[in-house]
């Protein structure tokens, strides 16, 4: 089981003191929020992709590559990573210059994203969103497991013996996830391929991803990937911790209250009544995520999103301290007992080379 | 077609407790469930007050999803047999907080649905509100719409309840077209956000592949 947070990437004014961050420093303190994960033994950063304001990471692998450069160990991740509006032969060239940079430490999620006006900057339309992601994959996944490809398809130009290069390190390409919110073709996809799927779960009630992620793992099986709970699955998660529970209830209220996703709506008591949010003790935080595999079945990674809503950057360390010396090592033991061993571990590019390679001494 | 219970919803947006948009309501619910009864068939009704709802109607259009009670609601709406909506006239057309609780609503979910339209207002003149605003957004979400509209002005009220034309004729023709629609139509088939596409098809559809 994997653990690790992810990012949106926003510029949010801090509501208790009205001062809006710099682009400049929010990118600085996004980056020093993934070298604490990894300080703090998380096992995951992920960032999201943007393309409008208020949001900086326009440019992942960029912001991934310098992350990698000063990290040993923390996986480089996305949430999510563009796949209608982006070349998917650029996201093949980008992503596996990155792994190798990385030395195989980078995985990555898809998404469609759902606002409307990006798509024509990128030459695309929205209406099209999920044939656009649907070929685009289709092409990734080519470019990622043939040398040579010859292709066609109704969103871009054709492709004559073209070799995407850098190939995939040890022959094995980044594992992908699919995100979504809404859609069971997503779902559908996700199993088609055996690859992960990706509830981002925070915003939502559980019953509705309950529903997506037992399609996808019953999906999974049919594709002859292996039985619905070896399929591969990750959620989202919303934390603010203190370690008197009060304490973080009076201190996240403002930032609850005028966050840019759900601010002026439910009551901060009912919202983590109804979501996976989480305000109050670390033992709170892990009572609430052990939860989730009672609904979900056992799982591979739990991403938590802690820093938006215009937290400071020095609030949002804290949270990570709090996370990785005393959530996070009470959540694996846990979530360690009871998990059978056909549940497969989170995925790692060690075991995914060891996989193939095992494919291929049987076939030998 | 079964013969148990019909389901019969209905969606009263007045604003004062006691509202004449609820009073308008219970007059039409009667002659619906008496016409029902008089052609065999019990009913199972539900009323839903959108007042009730004002708040969790906002926060769905903040957050996305529906909290507990709103989402009772939805389920009984997008699951009737038979639904009468009944919105005030403000400014010209239905009232906002009906249409706000019919935009959380899946547009798909309410496809072949019997509907009866109706609204109060403080004056006859704005009686076309309902053709010019509420069947259009029924038509909108495919949903079958009784061809009588039911308004009701303030003068209505005071009015002697004369079966020949008055609002009470209204009424009784009103509920009997959606008693007709309710009882007459076939089982409904409407999409289930589950229903999957088989991937290969998928890709099928877009002749994506290798040259």
């Amino acid at each position: 089981m994997q653990f690790g947070i992810f990012s949106v990437g926003d510029v949010t004014p801090d509501p208790t003191s009205g001062r809006t961050p710099s682009e400049h420093e929010r990118i600085k303190a996004i980056v020093a929020i993934a070298l604490k994960a990894e300080e703090v033994g998380l096992d995951v950063f992920a960032t999201g992709e943007h393309h409008n304001p208020p949001f900086v990471p326009s440019s992942p692998t960029t912001m991934l590559g310098w992350i990698a450069a000063r990290t040993e160990r923390i996986i480089l991740s996305t949430s999510t990573t563009l796949i209608t509006t982006n070349d998917p032969v650029k996201i093949a060239e980008d992503y596996t210059m990155l792994q190798h940079l990385a030395d195989g430490r980078v995985d990555l999620m898809m998404g469609r994203g759902n606002t409307g006006p990006v798509y024509p900057w990128f030459g695309q339309d929205i209406r099209q969103g999920l044939p656009l992601a649907i070929e685009n994959y289709a092409l990734l996944h080519e470019l990622w497991r043939e040398e040579t490809v010859d292709w066609s398809g109704r969103f871009r130009t054709p492709l004559q013996s073209f070799t995407s290069t850098p190939r995939p390190l040890d022959g094995v390409p980044p594992f992908v996830w699919h995100g979504s919110i809404r859609s069971p073709e997503i779902a559908e996809q996700a199993a088609y391929y055996g690859d992960g799927f990706f509830a981002n779960h925070i915003f939502w009630p559980k019953e509705h991803f309950q529903k997506l992620i037992n399609l996808y793992r019953e999906r999974y099986a049919h594709y002859g990937h292996g039985t619905p709970e070896q399929a591969i699955v990750g959620l989202g998660g919303q934390v603010f911790m203190r370690r008197n529970s009060q304490d973080a209830v009076r201190e996240f209220r403002p930032y609850f209250d005028n966050a840019p996703v759900y601010g002026h709506g439910p009551s901060l008591e009912e919202f983590t009544e109804q979501t996976p949010l989480t305000v109050g003790s670390p033992q709170e935080v892990i009572e609430k995520t052990l939860t989730f595999r009672e609904t979900f079945g056992d799982y591979q990674r739990q991403l938590f999103l802690m820093d938006h809503a215009g937290l400071p950057l020095k609030t949002v360390l804290e949270q990570l301290d709090l996370l990785g010396e005393e959530v996070v090592p009470v959540l694996r033991k846990e979530f360690a007992t009871g998990r059978p061993a056909r549940v497969p571990d989170g995925p790692t590019h060690a075991a995914r080379v060891a996989e193939a390679t095992e494919v291929l001494e049987v076939a030998k | 077609m079964s013969d148990g219970a019909l389901h019969l919803v209905v969606v009263a947006a007045g604003l004062s407790v006691p509202s004449s948009t609820r009073l308008l309501a219970d007059r039409i619910t009667d002659a619906t469930i008496r016409q029902l009864r008089y052609g065999g068939r019990e009913v199972d009704l539900q009323v839903i007050e959108l007042r009730d709802l004002a708040r969790e109607i906002a926060d769905n259009l903040v957050t996305g999803f529906p909290p507990p009670a709103l989402r009772a609601a939805i389920e009984a709406v997008t699951a009737a047999d038979g639904l009468i909506a009944v919105t005030p006239i403000f400014s010209a057309s239905y009232s906002g907080l009906f249409k706000s609780f019919v935009d959380v609503i899946d547009k798909d979910a309410l496809t072949g649905a019997p509907v009866l339209v109706a609204a109060t207002g403080g004056t006859a003149r704005h009686s076309l509100a309902l053709e010019h605003a509420m069947r259009p957004l029924f038509a909108y979400l495919r949903a079958v719409v009784a061809p009588t509209a039911v308004y009701a002005a303030s003068e209505d009220w005071g009015s002697t309840g004369d079966a020949s034309g008055g609002l009470a004729a209204r009424i009784a023709r009103a509920a009997g077209e959606l008693a007709d629609l309710m009882t007459g139509r076939p089982v409904p088939a409407r999409a289930t956000a589950e229903t999957v596409v088989p991937f290969e098809e998928q890709l099928a559809a877009l002749a994506v592949g290798r040259r």
